[in-house]
């Protein structure tokens, strides 16, 4: 049984000079209960367009959206008391207490935070020290966790998080996932985005969506697999003029900075010892070459490229 | 019940966590009652007259004498050249100009008639006005004057003459403030009501926290009085200041009863709060729901009848002043303030009060969607 379903979806937005930005075009997807589903891909890849149009925000211009079996043109009243929503930029009251927020959106629920109080446990703990404090003077991850809170505060069935990571630091990230690890125990649908490609590989099933179009919608695991090109990791004292050489090997496909390192896809039936003999020959003797696997990101740029 | 209990009890907490707004609503009628009919004032006094006496008489000199002693004129200039006094206009430092041509007294004697010569400085119309309508009253008083002086006895009655005696009725003093102050309170409250209400709204928009109540199942009409119930409050609460400051200030206390004030402020609320909430509809953004306000407020002002009275602007200013509700305030609050009017004298205003509440609420609650 399917929690969400988006199906052929179309998102124009009138732009100046009476051109048409296609924000989504036709997408479809399907998020089955009690999965943890990510939609990964950069800015302006229409991901908070397309979460708007699920949480009955935004009516998209054709297409149709189910959320737990409502449709959410149609029954948007029902939806809106079923799931939790986390905007990408925090939305609750800066000049309200940390405590007098949540209480707030409990009410507006028609619950109290004494009824939901296990589900939030573990993560209002963390900033109960603080409840007297207006939100606005609270840090980014401590905000991020009280927008989380009021979130589920009323017990949602599915919940939808837009950039819930954007701007938080490493720790408080990876804090983040831990958390809705936990609430995926709990049996709530999870629909996450987030442009940072490595937080991918921390969900059951992602789908790449690029200029709103989707890309692959599979397990990251397998999107990985899918990578059929051999891959090798170069460094070098010199990385800027490795780059332009290399963009210049016949034997190479395609090459872009990845970390430390330049990632460099072979293409096929060539080898990396002609990708070494290249190398050197162009000056870069002290270069450091080695097989890689290819991760989301080398499969979103590779699909990129392929569109 | 118990969301909107909430909802009040969170729009409160912001009100009054927000320095600025307490600030606001507690300054502004103070300030704006105290500064405003004191300094506006319709009398026009220190009109700075220059005269060019070509005659330098004993006549001319009762004439001069008799101007300044009425303490409306300041002489700021005595000579015997026209072309000099005129720079005295130019540099801004003369309003009137009075010629007193040669041999004046000597005409005045012997032909029983003199020509003198008035220049107005016309650029500020209300000075030069009442400025000039003075001046020459002032000479036909000192005419009299002098007739009388050259008439012994009565000999006979060359004319019949009509003379007018008056009485101020409702204002007997003509005091300015007593018109100002009523007119000045119906402002404050169009600014609480429509412009704060407007500017509440659109800051959720603008801080993004409607995006997140928007997906909430939080009722329409929950949301809108939630917004609008504590601004209507807030405006009684500035009515209330605004006549403590009225009373304590200038001595004004209500001819008419409160409650006819009060009753007519509640229906002129809800229909000013719809304006705002309607203005929230359409602004996205605080500078938006600002720089309408403004536009409102100029028109609002400035053909409502604070100032100006609507009974002498142009027909077609009169018509769209009926659209203007600021204007109907304006009116009752004089007509109970000043005249003692009842709830029955201003039955009409009430009921089209009613009819703006309607109509502007009624738009503005289908403008207002829970979507984006």
């Amino acid at each position: 049984m399917s929690s969400v379903i988006v199906n052929n979806i179309i998102k124009t937005y009138s732009a100046e000079k009476k051109s048409v930005v296609n924000a989504l075009n036709k997408i479809s997807f399907e998020v089955d209960k009690g999965e943890l589903f990510g939609v990964i891909g950069p800015d302006g890849a229409g991901k908070t367009s397309l979460f708007r149009i699920m949480t009955t925000l935004l009516i998209a211009d054709s297409g149709t959206a189910s959320v737990e079996g409502f449709d959410t043109v149609k029954d948007y009243k029902e939806i809106r008391k079923q799931i939790g929503y986390m905007p990408g930029k925090f939305s609750l009251y800066q000049d309200l207490s940390v405590e007098e927020n949540l209480e707030f959106f409990a009410t507006i629920f028609n619950t109290s935070i004494k009824e939901n109080y296990d589900l939030i446990k573990d993560i209002y703990g963390q900033i109960e020290p603080f409840k007297k404090r207006r939100a606005g003077k609270l840090s980014g991850g401590m905000k991020q966790k009280l927008a989380l809170c009021c979130a589920l505060i009323h017990r949602p069935t599915v919940l939808f998080l837009d950039e819930p990571t954007t701007g938080v630091d490493a720790v408080s990230r990876k804090e983040f996932w831990e958390m809705l690890k936990q609430l995926k125990k709990q049996g709530i649908t999870i629909l996450v985005s987030t442009p940072y490609m490595d937080e991918a590989s921390l969900c059951d099933r992602v789908a790449l969506l690029q200029n709103g179009s989707v890309l692959s919608i599979d397990t990251p695991e397998k999107i990985t697999k899918q990578f059929a090109k051999q891959l090798i990791a170069v460094k070098t004292e010199n990385m800027y003029e490795l780059l332009q050489s290399l963009r210049e090997c016949t034997e190479v496909e395609n090459v872009y900075p990845f970390g430390e390192y330049h990632h460099v896809v072979l293409k096929s039936n060539r080898t990396i010892n002609e990708v070494q003999q290249y190398v050197s020959a162009h000056g870069f003797k002290d270069a450091e070459l080695k097989p890689a696997t290819a991760n989301i990101e080398d499969c979103f740029i590779e699909l990129m490229r392929n569109q | 019940m118990r969301t909107l209990k909430f909802l009040l009890q969170k729009e409160f907490r912001q009100i009054f966590r927000d320095p600025a707004i307490v600030r606001m609503i507690l300054m502004m009628p103070i300030i704006q009652l105290i500064l405003l009919p004191l300094a506006a004032n319709y009398e026009v006094k220190n009109v700075k007259l220059a005269i060019v006496d070509h005659d330098h008489s004993s006549y001319t000199q009762q004439m001069i004498n008799k101007i300044t002693a009425s303490g409306y004129f300041q002489l700021t200039g005595v000579s015997n050249s026209y072309n000099e006094e005129m720079k005295l206009v130019e540099k801004d430092e003369a309003d009137i100009i009075l010629e007193i041509p040669a041999q004046f007294e000597r005409t005045i004697v012997k032909e029983n008639k003199a020509p003198l010569f008035m220049a107005v400085n016309a650029i500020n119309g209300t000075r030069a006005n009442l400025g000039s309508a003075y001046l020459q009253n002032i000479i036909r008083n000192y005419n009299q004057d002098i007739r009388m002086q050259w008439i012994q006895k009565p000999r006979f009655n060359d004319q019949p003459r009509i003379e007018i005696t008056y009485s101020n009725w409702y204002n007997p003093h003509m005091n300015y403030q007593l018109f100002m102050v009523p007119g000045i309170l119906a402002v404050l409250l169009t600014m609480v009501g429509a412009f704060m209400t407007s500017l509440n709204i659109v800051k959720e928009k603008e801080v993004g926290t409607i995006e997140q109540i928007n997906v909430t199942p939080i009722r329409k009409h929950h949301f809108i009085l939630g917004k609008l119930i504590p601004f209507w409050i807030l405006g009684l609460v500035v009515l209330t200041l605004g006549f403590g400051v009225a009373r304590i200030v200038y001595g004004i206390i209500p001819l008419g009863s409160f409650v006819t004030i009060y009753a007519f402020a509640m229906v002129y609320l809800l229909a000013v709060l719809g304006l705002g909430l309607l203005v929230s509809t359409y602004a996205n953004t605080q500078q938006q729901a600002m720089l309408i306000s403004f536009f409102l407020m100029m028109i609002f002002i400035l053909l409502g009848g604070l100032y100006t009275s609507i009974d002498s602007m142009p027909e077609w200013a009169k018509t769209i002043t009926k659209f203007n509700p600021v204007a109907y305030f304006i009116e009752v609050i004089r007509m109970v303030v000043i005249k003692g009017s009842t709830l029955k004298d201003i039955s009409k205003q009430l009921l089209i009060m009613f009819g703006f509440a309607i109509v502007l609420n009624g738009w503005a609650i289908f403008n207002y969607k829970k979507r984006m």
